[in-house]
């Protein structure tokens, strides 16, 4: 019984997560009109791209191998697998153990891995020059990523999601010089995978800043849409680690009862709501940055997170 | 009883060089074919060896020993094999199976047989001899045969001016490590000349002649491995052999470096000093960020293979730094996890390694070029060598569910366990040296990302790239042998933790708990409260869901494929010259890292208006290491050469003088001796 019930909130927690997904995309969207004085399209307009999307039809081009074909599939897939893994409204799900924290940003990192590819298969130069400014910035986002999960395993004494948030939740933790480093550093790294304003602007399509954008140019049909939403379980798995790490009060513990699960799935749906409103007024007030100045950006994020970590070699009191 | 029947083996391998001379030089009747029977034959050999090492890893029965009446006189030849030596001996020969029986089919295509065949058995037979030796003389010898073997592999094709300079630098290299190896044996056996290694395992050096014999081994073995800045001859050397030599010098060859490293540094000097690990894991770090920037700017693509070889390194020798740290301490379990660590990987990386080498010679063998400007599209050309390329390229980017992450992840569980270390050095130095290996690991899937992506996507740059056909059956057996074998690792590196028990518990004291038998099949280096990874899981989630994706969308959206002209933004020009290029492609990069490490420079002239001049851009870099460690060595020797030539035009008389002066001198010296 209680392994049907184990398996049934691992299953809840990755529909959730999928189904939220485009939620959140479209919230931000909205509140972002509404900053500008637009209306904006209505909360439910990605569900309705999504939909749109999955019934046209695929326009591959010419030399398109089997290989891009696939990889939609398999970034959605990796993805997905990662935002079912960072705990949302309870923690300690039957597979949480699965992939420690570092394991999951590695899951991500092949999702980036197989999309830089997809970016050159065309042999378009937009592919290119999407897919090589990807890898640049992975290549600074991935290492402070890694420094910051050094930081909060340092303090919990573990790179389990789930031991993490409850030792976060605890009253050992309190104010801590690192962690404000860390949150700031895991921020950064956050607008930068996630492509947001100042990094890359996910809005257009026709600027050579371009990066995500430019790499996902050939896709359509079916196949974009899988990469759409695995990139809004992107944006999802990030907030939900921001809230899970440094907000992870209301999350259900490992035991078996539905009130502390209510609970938490509207706590969560609250952290959700009031991040990506956050999210939404940074992007409307921060101008999009020239692509050689984002590496000074990231390099910030990887400076503070070795900065955090060093602090908590020396000292354990930081 | 174990070593006898290696030795039999070794000496088979031997054996088949004459052999192959005699089949070579004797045209019998009918056209003899050398080439499948001496790859044919190593490839049962190592086979042997590999089985025979497998189960003395495994079940592990107490270290066989033998002793013949070869070598120096009043010492013998030692020959023994332990749970660290069946190790390496598992890795020569799994590494040396794989390249022969690519061979069989490789092979065929070689201009000059007569350069390879006769040297590539005394080579694999070298290799097992280091991993076998008991005594310094042993390893000496069979270290120095080693090189000189593979040297002969490197000028093979001889009449290419740049694989000569390859092999001249290489062969300086490879005498300056082994004097050092030698002085640092000669260190460890004292004035009595116990060369034995019971022997100088019994003997406890002094503090600082053990300091010193460390120094030393680090730099005789380190200059075989590959570590910075003693990596200059590596990727000149590698890329020049013939592919499948290629795959052994860097998966396989390194790894014997390692061991005797190890064997050095573990086993026979003793109890370590906790700054030997400061040296070791500064190395390492750099060596790690060093190789894979490097790697990045390079378009030819085994050299680009043999850079990355060195980013690997350095990351074994990292993972060495922290386990000997570790041992200094007396944190037996973290040392026994951060050896594991570097183990696996030497593991790992002679199999992905040998894998993305035999795919660049399939590459080669089919287009005629590895320069990476010159391919492109060969995924419809080359299906097949493409895919077990790419999961070469996904395992050595250290992405899960394949076996590269997992020994990533090892070390990084390893790295936070160090806080606990009580030296201040120590506690500086671990988290840089975290830094370091992340921001590597993040520029190997770039560099591989880019490599796949110019080699097999886009659109092929050359007619021969567009007329490649798909390579042998032989040499992709070989390589489909290795990609399983990268995918199992991945998924239940449990098994392959557990057998390197015996190795750690000889090492460290310790082992890692049992991984076997952990839930699920994930391993759990320390507590599952603390971290865990299970690989089949991510992999059977991964399959099961984008399967069920896959099939959903098909079935109740759409499943129609339409073909049209790439949109690139509005149907571009279609010439394949007008994709992003390798060294396009490392742009961003190359302005993030080069211009401090490479002093990378653009320079770009525009014609005047008017002028029907093609405006041009160059870029150069500067090998930093090269002008400022080699060049002016190089250029001392050089010069004081020529001063010194002076003397072959002597008259008899002064010759007779300086002859008679040199005893003088020699007799007073002896004289005032104290």
């Amino acid at each position: 019984m209680a392994v049907i019930y184990d398996f049934a909130l691992q299953g809840a927690q990755m529909l959730l997560v999928l189904l939220l997904a485009p939620l959140l995309t479209g919230f931000v969207r909205k509140v972002k009109a509404r900053l500008l004085s637009r209306k904006g399209p209505p909360l439910l307009q990605p569900y309705r791209d999504l939909l749109r999307l999955m019934r046209k039809d695929v326009v591959l081009a010419d030399n398109a191998s089997w290989l891009f074909r696939v990889i939609p599939y398999l970034v959605f897939a990796a993805t997905w697998v990662a935002a079912s893994l960072v705990p949302t409204f309870r923690s300690g799900l039957m597979f949480s153990w699965t992939a420690d924290l570092i394991a999951i940003i590695a899951v991500l990192g092949s999702a980036r891995f197989f999309l830089a590819l997809a970016g050159m298969d065309a042999g378009t130069s937009f592919g290119g020059i999407g897919s090589s400014r990807e890898v640049m910035i992975s290549s600074l986002a991935e290492p402070a990523m890694l420094m910051i999960v050094f930081v909060i395993a340092l303090i919990a004494g573990s790179t389990q999601l789930s031991t993490m948030a409850a030792f976060m939740n605890s009253a050992e933790v309190g104010l801590r010089v690192s962690l404000g480093l860390a949150l700031i550093a895991l921020t950064i790294v956050a607008i930068a995978e996630n492509a947001r304003i100042p990094v890359d602007n996910p809005a257009t399509h026709l600027e050579l800043t371009m990066v995500h954008e430019a790499m996902v140019l050939e896709y359509s049909g079916r196949h974009l849409a899988l990469i759409e939403l695995a990139a809004a379980l992107k944006l999802l798995l990030y907030v939900s680690l921001i809230a899970c790490l440094f907000a992870p009060w209301g999350i259900a513990p490992a035991v078996v009862a539905p009130i502390p699960i209510f609970i938490g799935v509207a706590a969560y749906i609250g952290k959700l709501a009031v991040l990506g409103a956050l999210l939404a007024v940074f992007e409307t007030v921060i101008a999009k940055m020239r692509v050689f100045r984002v590496p000074e950006f990231l390099g910030a994020a990887l400076m503070l997170a070795l900065l955090a970590t060093l602090l908590r070699f020396v000292s354990g009191s930081f | 009883m174990m070593v006898t029947v290696a030795l039999f083996g070794v000496l088979t391998l031997v054996a088949l060089a004459p052999i192959a001379i005699a089949i070579l030089a004797v045209p019998l009747s009918g056209k003899p074919n050398a080439t499948g029977f001496v790859y044919g034959a190593c490839l049962i050999v190592t086979l042997i060896l590999f089985l025979l090492a497998l189960h003395v890893l495994l079940e592990h029965p107490a270290a066989s020993t033998i002793t013949l009446p070869l070598g120096l006189p009043w010492l013998g030849a030692h020959f023994r094999i332990d749970p660290l030596s069946a190790f390496f001996l598992v890795v020569v020969n799994l590494g040396s199976a794989a390249a022969s029986l690519y061979a069989l089919g490789y092979g065929r295509h070689e201009e000059a047989p007569q350069r390879v065949l006769p040297f590539f058995p005394v080579y694999l037979a070298a290799m097992n001899l280091v991993v076998l030796a008991d005594d310094a003389f042993s390893f000496l010898l069979s270290w120095e045969l080693m090189s000189l073997s593979s040297w002969a592999l490197v000028i093979a094709d001889h009449r290419r001016a740049e694989n000569m300079r390859a092999g001249y630098v290489y062969l300086l290299m490879a005498s300056f490590g082994t004097l050092t190896l030698l002085l640092s044996f000669g260190l460890m056996a004292g004035g009595d000349g116990a060369y034995a290694f019971d022997a100088i395992r019994a003997s406890h050096p002094a503090l600082g002649t053990a300091a010193l014999v460390v120094i030393l081994a680090l730099i005789g073995a380190g200059s075989k491995a590959g570590l910075v800045p003693l990596h200059a001859w590596l990727p000149l050397a590698h890329p020049a052999a013939p592919s499948h030599v290629s795959a052994l010098m860097s998966g396989v060859m390194t790894k014997v470096a390692v061991y005797g490293f190890i064997r050095i540094a573990f086993d026979l000097l003793g109890p370590p000093q906790w700054w030997w690990s400061l040296v070791v894991l500064a190395l390492g770090g750099v060596t790690a960020v060093m190789g894979v920037l490097y790697a990045l700017m390079q378009r030819d693509l085994k050299r680009v293979l043999a850079y990355s070889t060195i980013e690997n390194i350095g990351l074994i020798f990292a993972s060495l730094g922290l386990a000997l740290a570790f041992k200094a301490y007396g944190m037996h379990v973290a040392a026994a996890l951060a050896l594991t660590a570097a183990l696996l990987h030497v593991f790992n990386h002679s199999l992905f390694k040998s894998l993305l080498f035999f795919g660049a010679g399939s590459v080669l063998t089919s287009t005629g070029t590895r320069d990476m400007e010159k391919l492109g599209g060969l995924i419809h050309r080359m299906p097949q060598t493409a895919f077990v390329f790419l999961i070469g390229c996904t395992a050595i980017a250290a992405l899960p569910p394949l076996n590269g992450f997992v020994s990533e992840w090892l070390s990084f569980q390893a790295i936070l366990l160090s806080p606990q270390l009580p030296s201040w050095g120590l506690k500086l130095m671990v988290p840089a040296v975290g830094a370091l290996l992340a921001l590597s690991a993040a520029l190997a899937a770039a560099c591989f990302v880019r490599a796949f992506g110019i080699v097999f996507l886009g659109r092929p740059r050359s007619s021969k790239a567009g007329a490649a056909l798909e390579t042998d059956t032989n040499s992709l057996a070989a390589m489909y042998a290795l990609a399983a074998t990268c995918l199992i690792v991945g998924i239940l590196p449990g098994i392959f933790i557990d057998a390197l028990a015996p190795v750690t518990q000889m090492l460290t004291g310790a082992r890692m708990p049992v991984q076997t038998g952990a839930e699920w099949m994930s391993i759990v280096p320390i507590a599952e409260s603390r971290s865990s990874y299970n690989g089949l899981l991510v992999f059977v989630f991964m399959v099961i869901t984008g399967m069920a994706t896959a099939f959903a969308i098909h079935r109740f959206a759409s499943d129609k494929i339409r073909r049209g002209p790439a949109w690139g933004c509005g149907y571009p020009d279609a010439s394949p010259l007008t994709q992003y290029s390798a060294s396009s492609f490392a742009q961003p990069i190359r302005r993030v890292f080069g211009s401090l490490v490479f002093r990378a420079r653009e320079i770009g002239t525009m014609p005047p208006p008017g002028s029907r001049a093609p405006a041009t851009l160059t870029v150069q870099l500067r090998d930093l290491i090269w002008d400022f460690a080699y060049a002016p060595v190089a250029n001392a020797v050089a010069s004081i050469a020529e001063r010194l030539n002076y003397l072959q035009f002597l008259t008899i008389r002064s010759y007779l003088t300086l002859v008679f002066a040199a005893l003088v001198i020699l007799l007073t010296v002896l004289a005032t001796w104290p």
